[in-house]
């Protein structure tokens, strides 16, 4: 691999890594994992599904920082 | 019920020679640290020493203890299925790849604290805290973590609070509950009351600091209404918003503007407890969530970055090894002897029962597997610890006497540089006041004198280190930064915190009044919001204005009940071992309990009953009763002393309130055991039943030789998957999916 091409490939895994901590593939994983369940299942739009995420979010049992 | 009994540890016949030569020489890098560490004497010290004793013991400790804990104690076992794995409902259940677990975790439980008491502790000198962050970490902090997270795997997620109520009983459960609350409600003053110290008299950092609102209300509302869960996106922008703010508040304080942002402390006290309660009544979206998405890349964005400065720059540090304060016990940062009050002060860095909370909860409901307990909590403590080791190096690098004229209460060191200079040569340190004022100007701040609260000191310490690799002209801006970048996880935390304890409220008092429970229902959010604001802020207020300074007095409070909280978390842990069947292994938790009770007891003792006015409450409260009954007093000094009697009654009670607490968790903690043991036929276990796991992860951050062949075998990537022809998906494919690892999509 050229210097340039594994600069680029690290790259993609730092991306990857970002969006995975940060929650940016929460909408993703959601939909494979109903359509894993069922193939015909009907998967809420993005904004629905973040919505529904980031209400739930609400109960303040989650999302608990530390000292 | 089926009894599956877990697999033995995997016993390789004999060592290879490749790994006794490399774990031997890891050992020699840590025994050199440690050796050069504790000869100094006069002269100074790299810091590079002290990161080399500190990595080389977390590595013997991680290889070594943690995988004893893990295989001979828990008996994790890779064949048994994760809450993860049999709940999986796509969103709070699912496993999640564990380096991306790894980074939630450590993000989850990394915050100020542990920047926070090693800046204090350097008082005593560097060593004594240093040996209590790396031994602590190894043999309580970490193991903590672990065992925690292992036990509530194995309950789907129960919460500490539950799995107190379920095992030990409700007398205990409730104990642990309101000990909970109350130890929330001081860990929140004690941390605003650090950011009030860092803020106050300093318009380029509350400037740049309030911008952060504006700028998480537009995040927030950008993935609201604009582009709905694009998180890596708007965090980029914000965080480069965040850096415009910082740059911008260099500008604001030079410019006419800089009297509207130059808050005296009382103000930023005020701007503190509305601010919180407005953003805790808010629904998520709009602040906690994107403040949440900025700290988490300011978090593990800047401590690399830390590493990496202290790594390349390599300072020295000024700091002595053990100063005479150990010694004495007469330091001004805190008052009280080595024993117990730098384990009370160090605190999160090696031991923090709040872990428990974020260990319990939230991340079991996402480990792919048992064996991966080891890496993702005694490896993300090992995390926190080392960030404590940053802390430490930061405060050391500073001259002492810099370091004690920031760290000293105004009634010890006086309002002037000369007056300080003057304090500071009666410690034993030199520094003129032409110097105190050069620093101040170093990083464009009026003044750097009593800048308490830990925060102050740590940026400073980092903008030297910083500074060392950019250059001077830049050290400012570095001061700055770092003063946001502790800023920036306090609010987050003083909000999600006020949430936590409105829950807790909520809950109790919905016992009494129904409707309270409903946590949507406004009157019952707004009034138990309210009061949980109005607690921390009262003490909040109180330690801006004691006479005797607030961190003084407010931090070893803070310590203690932080360090309460791990009593109570390990005393959960060993009555699970021994109600398991694990007696001979409860020493593993018993241990660092006895330790952390003895700790906190004596501390708690002392707080109370110590004759010594610098350290008993009640103490400090007599001589100022004196002075008051003596009618010599008046005006200030007679305010001055009414505030302490009330100030030093309050600590004083409390002080004894949470160790009556921890006392009755452990006494009722230690029935149940008895009982257990007395008779094992009445143990209800609380485990969720064995079941098979069909899913393929390797327990550790890198994969090894067999755990490579067994994924490729499945046609798995690196972050692991179901077997073929199972787990969910099997009825649809037939064929394994990949959960999605970096190399799982192009490589």
């Amino acid at each position: 691999m050229t210097g340039a091409a594994s600069l680029a490939a690290a790259g993609r895994k730092v991306w990857w890594y970002v969006r995975e901590v940060i929650g940016d593939t929460a909408y993703e994983r959601y939909v494979e994992h109903l359509r894993t369940h069922d193939p015909e299942a009907q998967a809420p739009t993005r904004r629905e599904f973040e919505r529904m995420r980031m209400d739930a979010g609400d109960d303040p049992r989650k999302g608990f920082r530390c000292c | 019920m089926t009894v599956h009994a877990p697999p033995d540890v995997p016993r390789k016949p004999r060592l290879e020679p490749k790994s006794v030569i490399l774990w031997t020489a890891v050992a020699l890098v840590g025994a050199v640290g440690w050796t050069v560490l504790a000869l100094s004497r006069g002269e100074e010290v790299s810091a590079a020493w002290m990161v080399a004793a500190a990595l080389g013991s977390y590595a013997i400790g991680y290889r070594f203890y943690s995988k004893f804990i893990a295989y001979r104690v828990l008996k994790a076992d890779k064949t048994r299925a994760t809450p993860a794995e049999r709940l999986d409902n796509g969103i709070d259940f699912q496993p999640t790849d564990r380096r991306v677990l790894l980074g939630h975790h450590f993000a989850a439980i990394s915050g100020a604290g542990p920047l926070v008491g090693p800046v204090l502790a350097a008082q005593m000198g560097f060593l004594p805290g240093t040996i209590w962050i790396v031994a602590g970490v190894i043999f309580a902090g970490a193991v903590q973590d672990m065992v925690v997270l292992f036990f509530s795997t194995r309950r789907n997620g129960r919460s500490l609070g539950q799995m107190a109520r379920e095992e030990i009983g409700p007398v205990g459960g409730a104990a642990a509950l309101l000990a909970v609350f109350a130890i929330m409600i001081i860990l929140l003053a004690v941390l605003a009351l650090v950011i009030v110290n860092a803020l106050a008299e300093s318009p380029w950092g509350t400037f740049s600091i309030g911008m952060t609102i504006p700028i998480a209300l537009f995040m927030g509302f950008y993935l609201r209404m604009i582009r709905p869960g694009r998180v890596a996106e708007v965090s980029l922008i914000g965080i480069a918003l965040l850096l415009l703010a910082l740059v911008a508040g260099r500008w604001v304080a030079e410019s006419s503007l800089a009297d509207t942002f130059t808050l005296s402390k009382e103000s930023l006290v005020i701007w503190m407890v509305i601010y919180a309660f407005i953003a805790s009544v808010l629904p998520v979206w709009t602040l906690l969530a994107p403040r949440d998405y900025l700290s988490t890349f300011m978090k593990l964005g800047t401590i690399a970055l830390l590493f990496i400065g202290v790594l390349v720059a390599a300072p020295t540090l000024k700091m002595e090894g053990v100063t005479d304060f150990a010694k004495d016990g007469t330091g001004p940062v805190f008052a009280g002897s080595l024993f117990p009050f730098v384990f009370i002060t160090i605190a999160c860095g090696a031991l923090s029962g709040f872990h428990a909370l974020i260990s319990s909860g939230t991340t079991p409901k996402m480990v792919q597997k048992e064996t991966q307990v080891r890496m993702i909590g005694y490896g993300s403590m090992l995390m926190e610890s080392s960030v404590a080791i940053v802390a430490m190096i930061a405060a050391c690098v500073l001259d002492p006497g810099l370091y004690f004229a920031m760290n000293s209460a105004p009634t010890v060191i006086g309002d002037t540089a000369q007056s300080a200079s003057e304090a500071i040569q009666g410690f034993g340190w030199e520094i003129t006041p032409a110097a105190l004022q050069a620093a101040a100007d170093s990083v464009e701040e009026p003044s750097l004198l009593s800048r308490t609260g830990g925060a102050p000191t740590f940026a400073l310490g980092v903008s030297e280190i910083f500074s060392n690799v950019t250059g001077d002209s830049l050290k400012a801006f570095w001061y700055h930064f770092a003063i946001m970048f502790e800023a920036l996880f306090i609010l987050t935390a003083l909000d999600a915190g006020t949430r936590v304890g409105r829950f807790m409220l909520q809950d109790t008092l919905g016992n009494i009044y129904k409707p309270l429970k409903r946590v949507s229902w406004w009157p019952g959010l707004i009034g138990t919001s309210a009061v949980v604001v109005g607690l921390w802020g009262y003490f909040l207020w109180v330690g801006v204005n004691d006479p005797l300074g607030g961190i003084n007095q407010l931090f070893p409070l803070f310590g203690i009940t932080n360090q309460l909280l791990g009593a109570v978390a390990l005393t959960i842990c060993t009555t699970l071992l021994i109600k398991s069947g694990r007696l001979k292994w409860a020493w593993v938790t018993g241990i660092p309990l006895a330790w952390v009770a003895v700790v906190t007891l004596t501390a708690s003792w002392q707080k109370v009953f110590s004759d010594d006015p610098r350290v008993g409450f009640f103490a400090q409260g007599d001589v100022a009763q004196e002075g008051i009954d003596s009618g010599k007093l008046s005006g200030q000094e007679l305010e001055d002393a009414e505030t302490i009697v009330t100030n030093t009654t309050v600590d004083g009670v409390l002080s004894a309130v949470f160790a009556l607490l921890v006392v009755v968790v452990i006494l009722d903690a230690a029935r149940v055991c008895v009982k257990s043991l007395r008779n094992p036929d009445s143990v209800v276990s609380r485990e969720e039943p064995y079941q098979e796991s069909s899913f393929i992860a390797p327990a550790q951050l890198i994969a090894t030789k067999e755990e490579k062949r067994e994924l490729a075998a499945a046609g798995l990537g690196s972050g692991g998957g179901f077997k073929p022809g199972t787990g969910p998906g099997a009825r649809g494919s037939g064929g394994g999916e990949d959960a999605g690892g970096p190399d799982g999509g192009g490589s």
